[in-house]
């Protein structure tokens, strides 16, 4: 007994220790959304190309869609692009883009080298409607269910395993949902 | 003359830098002073998300000047500091306050530390009253009280 009462400050230690080192391997710049589960923010956004569609709030109910925040100073958005590229030509599901903290020129010139994968693209020079959706870097992605909530985040950009492991197991589930 | 003037000059350039030194922009001041006060107090206690350790206030992040610009349209607006609060709290979370707010699932986090403390403190307070009941209570034996008269006269004899 009296040995294991000594021992005490050691267990407590070694428990702690254990406890705040599961801490550290957590990435500290991934901040969980608040609007999980929310409805999408009420937004309204003109499109980015003259040709193309904008995107609102009522755009993304009836059906489970995929907004990705891009920008065309952002190199992880290039990086991810053909990712996109190949979703659109699956026809998977509906993506919209929101076109983050740009400029028109240099985004409209960046979807003509890279190809245009969205529906529908809203331009967001001024970050109105990204600090609605809680954004805080690009790229991120958000999947929208059918009656308009946001049902999962991801922070950076998406490669063919998070693509097939997670994006599109969660859009067939969120679609089987009544 | 000069020489006197110029360590007082040196001085006060220090100092306008060191009260300038900070990321608000001259075109985002807003003119009512009462309200620029209330902004800046606020945007002190507003995490900057991409710098996560300075508020909107300090950080010369992009993002930051996003967020002193929301803060401050809508103070002018009329929205009361905690209104501003709740709105920024719904889009980022809990973690864009600097300061965490006290409810059931941070209490522990606020508390902790007292129960620790109160906790050692009692951990304390046994230890050293069953020290003092045991060194009362064991009193000497006779063969060891001859042999302590014994060593102490022995003392005497030597001085």
């Amino acid at each position: 007994m009296r040995r294991v009462l000594f021992l005490t400050p050691l267990i407590l230690f070694l428990g702690l220790a254990v406890y705040l080192g599961f801490g550290l391997t957590r990435d500290a710049r991934i901040v969980p959304s608040a609007l999980i589960d929310q409805p999408v923010p009420e937004f309204a956004l003109p499109p980015l190309l003259e040709s193309g569609k904008g995107l609102a709030t009522a755009d993304l109910k009836g059906r489970v869609a995929l907004v990705n925040v891009f920008a065309s100073w952002c190199v992880p958005c290039r990086a991810e692009h053909p990712i996109w590229i190949q979703f659109a030509k699956d026809q998977k599901a509906p993506l919209y883009g929101i076109n983050w903290k740009d400029k028109r020129e240099t985004a409209t010139r960046w979807l003509k080298e890279l190809g245009n994968p969205y529906t529908g693209i809203g331009f967001d020079g001024d970050n109105r409607a990204g600090i609605e959706w809680g954004v805080y870097g690009a790229p991120e992605t958000y999947i929208v269910d059918r009656e308009g909530r946001i049902r999962y985040k991801h922070i950076g950009p998406i490669f063919a395993e998070t693509m097939s492991g997670t994006i599109i197991p969660l859009i067939r589930e969120l679609e089987g949902e009544k | 003359m000069r020489a006197r003037l110029s360590p007082i000059l040196f001085a006060a350039t220090i100092a306008a830098f060191a009260v300038t030194a900070l990321a608000v922009e001259p075109g985002e001041v807003l003119k009512d002073p009462a309200l620029e006060a209330r902004a800046r107090t606020l945007s002190s206690e507003i995490r900057c998300l991409v710098c996560q350790n300075q508020s909107i206030d300090e950080s010369d992040a992009d993002l930051a000047r996003d967020m002193r610009r929301l803060v401050r349209e809508r103070l002018a607006a009329g929205d009361s500091d905690q209104e501003i609060r709740d709105y920024l709290i719904k889009r980022y979370g809990d973690f864009v306050m600097l300061r965490p707010p006290v409810k059931r699932s941070t209490w522990l986090l606020w508390f902790g530390p007292i129960l620790v403390l109160l906790g050692a403190a009692a951990v304390m307070i046994v230890y050293f009253r069953s020290r003092r009941r045991t060194s009362a209570t064991a009193a000497l034996a006779d063969d060891e009280r001859s042999r302590l008269d014994a060593l102490l006269a022995e003392d005497d004899d030597a001085s």
